[in-house]
């Protein structure tokens, strides 16, 4: 696969502040990256550098094979796409009017801002003022300008922010069809519900470290962290703490008809038959380690 | 479309859409025109004064009113984009940080050519239809050179604005900048020049005076538009001045307040390639 971006220890000083330590991130083409960390972790901070708007201190970075900041910047610039954190685009003037501004700026085609207003729902609200806009509408906006000149890399920072969980869906919604396309899309974000079913890799940022970055199956078998089974029934003679040794399983009885295990995951099967095997259990639920759980498992280790 | 041509475009309509231009062209034809119905009620008449004289007093206002004016509308150019996030989103564009910042700045001094054409423009009609003065070729070229020069003293001080606006990381502070450029150019240096005409009892300063005055964009559009006129020059004192010789032409007077609009967009330019985002 075709490495879209190359970013190889890279660290980034401001004055005496490291923003960013040592990071190494491939993406390739076609996948879905999220850039994961707290406020300050320098998301926005590598999304500037891959952007070109700022040099690093330390390290080499390409885009599409080339330096963002080399003699093909322009070219490069024309091929991606951006969303910043926060925007608010020129109150006063139309939503059509703002895109078209970007539109001609990126030296694309007029005719893609009537397409791109009519892909993102906002044809009806064209030619009414930014100003009148709900947050949800302008985010859309947003994205449409990002998607300006078709391009082959989507930069979006924390695009979800402050969206309700509609327009939150509905904006997951759009980037899915972006990725039926091939589009190569790398997103930020702190919000983290939600999102690890439209991402292929997650890269996580704490402190300006990489602490993390793979595959969410990935980080689940390199966290080790545990599974949880919700267990509901009725066993008054049932003795679990014999039923279940050797499979590495901690429990504890939320009360007399309910039971929560942890386990590891590779035992997930051997349990499920035991629980399954006695009658007396009426209801399980499985529960995999989530996104969240291996985000706060990397940054509460101490660096 | 060239790309500067295309940030320009839009920089002027939103100057439209921001109802600038229409404020700035009424707030000056309402200025000339009190100015020539009741310029001459100090000496006890009221009615329309011919054009000429509303010149004089025109411009002594003007030298007040346009800096102020082109300061406010340019004062969050850059620092304004910054603030709402465009900045950033605008350098990850195919362009380059001057042709923004010279796009910019050709929107907003078109907003000002606009509306001094326009705003003086009907108030001279209107005033010269009432006092007969409609082919007076000769007024009308020196009222052109008002509209001129009055556009050029706007574009120094929008420049002005730029540097500022280049510098500063927050608006507010971009506001109070612009109004200490005003204080400055508009008030305290003209003091200083006449509290030393006053201390030393006008015993020096009268070779190098005139010379400092260039040093002020405001005196420079003062010596063009009042020591054109022979009423003017026995009025304000600006007679000896404008003896000074060749230098005080209004061609190269204009062309002295043209070296203040490109310097400070220079100085612009050149922080702005440095500023962080």
């Amino acid at each position: 696969m075709n490495k879209v971006i190359e970013i190889q220890q890279v660290s980034k000083l401001y004055d005496d502040f490291k923003a960013l330590d040592d990071i190494s991130i491939d993406l390739y083409e076609g996948e879905i990256l999220g850039l994961l960390g707290h406020n300050g972790a320098g998301k926005t901070t590598s999304m500037k550098l891959i952007l070109g708007i700022i040099e690093a201190s330390q390290g080499d970075i390409k885009l599409f094979n080339e330096s963002p900041l080399g003699p093909q910047a322009n070219n490069l610039r024309k091929q991606l796409g951006y969303l910043p954190e926060n925007v608010s685009f020129y109150s006063q003037l139309t939503g059509r009017e703002v895109l078209e501004y970007f539109c001609k700026l990126k030296k694309a085609s007029l005719k893609e801002t009537d397409r791109l207003l009519e892909q993102l729902g906002l044809a009806y609200a064209a030619d009414r003022r930014v100003k009148t806009y709900s947050k949800g509408m302008r985010q859309r906006l947003g994205l449409a300008q990002a998607l300006l000149g078709k391009p082959r890399l989507l930069l979006l920072d924390e695009p979800t922010a402050g969206l309700d969980p509609v327009a939150t869906s509905d904006f997951y919604t759009n980037l899915a069809e972006l990725r039926m396309q091939g589009t190569t899309i790398l997103i930020s974000s702190h919000v983290l519900p939600g999102i690890e079913k439209h991402i292929d890799r997650a890269a996580i940022l704490g402190k300006g470290q990489l602490l993390a970055c793979g595959s969410l199956d990935e980080l689940r078998k390199a966290t080790k962290l545990p599974l949880t089974l919700h267990v509901r029934g009725e066993w008054p003679d049932t003795d679990w703490q014999q039923q279940l040794t050797g499979l590495d399983v901690d429990f504890q009885h939320l009360n007399g008809k309910r039971l929560e295990l942890f386990a590891p995951l590779e035992r997930k099967m051997d349990i499920m038959r035991i629980l399954t095997a006695d009658p007396s259990v009426s209801d399980i639920d499985v529960i995999s380690p989530t996104l969240e759980s291996i985000y706060n498992y990397y940054n509460r280790i101490p660096s | 479309m060239n790309t500067i041509l295309i940030v320009a475009e839009k920089e002027f309509r939103d100057g439209m859409r921001n109802r600038w231009v229409m404020a700035i062209s009424i707030c000056f034809a309402l200025l000339a025109l009190g100015l020539a119905y009741f310029g001459a009620s100090a000496s006890g008449i009221v009615g329309f004064t011919s054009l000429s004289t509303t010149i004089i007093s025109l411009a002594s206002l003007a030298i007040f009113l346009i800096p102020l004016i082109a300061l406010l509308l340019a004062y969050d150019s850059i620092v304004g984009e910054d603030e709402q996030g465009t900045l950033l989103l605008l350098l990850t564009y195919p362009l380059q940080r001057h042709e923004l910042l010279i796009g910019k700045f050709m929107g907003h001094a078109g907003i000002m050519a606009a509306s001094t054409c326009i705003g003086f423009g009907i108030a001279a009609l209107l005033i010269a239809i009432m006092t007969g003065e409609l082919f007076d070729f000769n007024l009308w070229r020196a009222f052109g050179l008002f509209i001129l020069t009055a556009t050029l003293l706007g574009w120094v001080f929008i420049a002005m604005a730029y540097v500022t606006s280049v510098i500063v990381v927050e608006k507010s502070r971009a506001a109070g900048v612009s109004l200490l450029l005003w204080f400055w150019f508009v008030l305290i240096f003209d003091l200083l020049m006449l509290g030393q005409l006053v201390l030393t009892k006008g015993a020096s300063g009268g070779d190098w005076l005139p010379y400092l005055l260039l040093l002020n964009p405001t005196d420079v559009f003062r010596l063009i538009n009042l020591a054109g006129f022979e009423a003017a020059r026995q009025y304000t004192g600006l007679a000896h001045l404008s003896d000074s010789g060749a230098l005080f032409n209004p061609y190269i007077l204009s062309f002295i307040l043209l070296i203040w609009i490109i310097t400070p967009l220079s100085i612009a330019v050149w922080r702005f390639n440095t500023r962080r985002v």
